[in-house]
């Protein structure tokens, strides 16, 4: 299994306080709350800790795109992964992902991108993502055009990346007369394209059709439904486009906190993975989350139901219940790793080391014990400690 | 009064329309919740008029054809069914979204219109003079924000809460938002062909519109040429539902027979 490190770089040191006022840090909370002094403490501090993860061995380091809140502070995760670049030397780089869909022009990231990989020499994993809905609202991109204009940009950077050049491209949303990038990637045909999600059928059949093959990302979700999702890919792989997906293809990611015994890790990480569920993530309505046309009727009307039910002032307690999270002593996390690898067979593990306003000290103990006590006993699991997967009587969708 | 539900085939598109009465035609364009509460103004228009209530697309049981990008396609649409049914000398009602619509279609030809009436229209956008951002509110909050009175207000606030995951309430939120996203609820572009307007035209709007405040109702009879206005007392973004009396009384006087 790979093990990559993904950071959501938030405003540690947003006054709490302001969730009683605005309801949500998203859209709406005056940028007056961010100070850019401690932002730039932040910021480096931030790099820092995927710098350390990338000296400590993991497989890889991860940044992603938020836009409009202090929830996660990389409106361009290309300035990271630029940031990062130079920095490190074996590891991958992930931008998991960047929304080419919101841009009105998807070859400047086409571009960024190709950069990126060829500084690295070939070190960039590019992850495609529609963005939160939140971010509709932010761009003023229309969400009802959302998927179609996703799928359409995906065409269009991929044969930029990867067609002779000069041509042109004539999308519906995009038409661009001439697309001839320099530089093309180093990678061949071009990085490694991977498919975040906060669990949805679209992106799964998407990401799946035997065109693609690419990775699908299972962001932090309780296990049920993160098992629910990572055996749908297998089985639209097999059912719908009859290949057998290979679990390479399939990612789980997931906040981790390891301390020396399972009291320390739920005491110290209470505060901070409480903040991130209950100040930083929750939005003012659920339109926010789900503005009209981001996703059909069916999916709205599902995901609903499941928010439905997790409405603030969650406790850490619930969250390792549920799986949401993986809080213990090293051989807790371990086990609970490797019992999930076993039920779910995913071969990329995402873990955030550092959420909510988990402070770098506590941060720092936890990369460096993830690292010298969990990281070489899940790289170890392969396919043989996967108990396989079995094709359900009745198609799950 | 009894309308009969119908659908025709309009560039491919299978549009649902309601008709109900008799006199001369008169249609009428609905707002972004679409017809799931009728109107009861409808009914009185229905005894001097021929009344045309069509669902736009993708709205109530129309269809959303592919190619319905804008609501320019939607007022290209619009012209097409006029002349499909045959309908000359229409008086246009429009309201919100629906009288978007109706200037869409007015400045592109005013052929087979007889006279326009903009009950709290969108279409254009006034500096300074933000309008609610529906699609930000959950729909309970909005139902308090359409209404000036409480009373009322709070009704509809209980139907949204209670309509709101339902597949209509969903679809409509859908098709609003295909044709009032971005940028939101106007044409940058409608507001400088408005002098092509050449038919009577009536602005009405409610004194309490918390959705599109009455500086939207002074802007359009301005820029509408010869338009008159009518500003509705204690009602808020729904005069005709919120206060049918006063306004069905407004429209009396204004549309001839």
């Amino acid at each position: 299994m790979k093990v990559m490190s993904f950071h959501l770089m938030p405003y540690a040191d947003l006054d709490l306080g302001v969730k009683d006022k605005y309801r949500t840090v998203w859209i709406v909370l005056p940028n007056s709350h961010y100070d850019p002094q401690k932002g730039h403490a932040l910021y480096n501090r931030y790099l820092d800790e995927l710098e350390l993860c990338a000296e400590l061995g993991f497989d890889g380091i991860c940044v992603n795109e938020h836009h409009q809140n202090a929830y996660g502070l990389m409106p361009s995760p290309v300035v990271m992964a630029s940031a990062l670049a130079r920095r490190t030397r074996d590891c991958r780089i992930a931008i998991l992902g960047n929304a080419f869909c919101l841009r009105e022009h998807p070859l400047t990231l086409a571009e960024e991108h190709a950069m990126l990989d060829v500084i690295t020499g070939g070190r960039l994993i590019s992850g495609f993502v529609r963005g939160v809905g939140s971010e509709y609202f932010s761009f003023g991109v229309n969400p009802v055009d959302s998927l179609e204009r996703h799928q359409e940009a995906h065409d269009l950077v991929v044969q930029a990346w990867t067609r002779p050049g000069p041509f042109a491209f004539e999308g519906k949303h995009y038409h661009c007369e001439y697309v001839n990038l320099w530089p093309r990637p180093y990678q061949k045909p071009h990085p490694p394209i991977w498919c975040p999600s906060m669990g949805s059928v679209e992106t799964l059949e998407w990401a799946a059709h035997p065109d693609r093959k690419y990775v699908y990302l299972q962001a932090y979700s309780p296990a049920e439904a993160v098992a629910r999702y990572l055996d749908l890919y297998r089985e639209l792989a097999q059912r719908r486009y009859g290949y057998e997906a290979s679990s390479d293809r399939i990612g789980w990611s997931t906040p981790v906190y390891v301390a020396a015994t399972d009291e320390a890790a739920v005491n110290e990480a209470r505060e901070h993975i409480e903040a991130l569920f209950n100040v930083f993530l929750p939005k003012q309505s659920e339109l926010m989350f789900f503005p009209p046309g981001y996703m059909s009727p069916e999916s709205l009307k599902r995901a609903l139901a499941a928010k439905r039910g997790h409405r603030g002032g969650v406790k850490i307690e619930q969250l390792i219940e549920r799986g949401v999270m993986i809080c213990g002593s090293p051989d807790t996390v371990r086990c609970r790793i490797a019992e999930c690898h076993h039920r779910m067979g995913f071969q990329e593990f995402v873990c955030m080391l550092q959420f909510g306003t988990l402070p770098a000290h506590l941060t720092e103990k936890n990369i460096r014990l993830f690292a010298a006590e969990v990281l070489p006993a899940i790289r170890a699991l392969t396919d043989r400690d996967y108990r396989g997967f079995e094709l359900p009587r009745v198609a799950a969708e | 009064m009894a309308f009969a539900v119908q659908t025709v085939d309009i560039n491919g598109c299978k549009l649902s329309y309601r008709r109900g009465g008799g006199g001369a035609p008169l249609a009428y364009l609905h707002g972004t919740d679409g017809l799931a509460e009728w109107p009861a103004i409808l009914d009185t228009l229905a005894e001097r008029f021929d009344v045309v209530v069509p669902d736009h697309p993708g709205f109530g049981a129309s269809e959303m054809p592919p190619w319905a990008d804008d609501v320019s396609d939607v007022a290209y649409l619009y012209l097409d069914l006029f002349e499909t049914l045959d309908l000359s000398g229409v008086h246009v009602v429009g309201h919100s979204l629906g009288g978007w619509i109706a200037l869409e279609m007015a400045v592109r030809s005013t052929a087979r219109l007889r006279s326009l009436t903009l009950i709290s229209s969108a279409g254009i956008h006034v500096k300074g003079v933000p309008k609610a951002d529906i699609f930000m509110v959950d729909p309970e909050d909005l139902a308090r924000l359409a209404y000036a009175d409480p009373k009322i207000a709070e009704e509809a606030a209980a139907r949204a809460g209670a309509d709101k995951y339902q597949d209509l309430a969903i679809l409509n939120r859908i098709a609003s938002a295909r044709f009032g996203w971005q940028p939101r609820f106007f044409n940058p572009r409608l507001e400088r062909w408005l002098h092509r307007v050449n038919v009577p035209t009536h602005v009405i709007w409610g004194e309490g519109d918390r959705i599109i405040p009455p500086a939207y109702a002074e802007a359009f009879h301005r820029l509408i040429p010869g338009s008159a206005l009518t500003m509705i007392p204690n009602a808020g973004h729904l005069p005709h539902v919120e206060r049918p009396p006063a306004v069905a009384q407004a429209m009396q006087g204004f549309l001839p027979n």
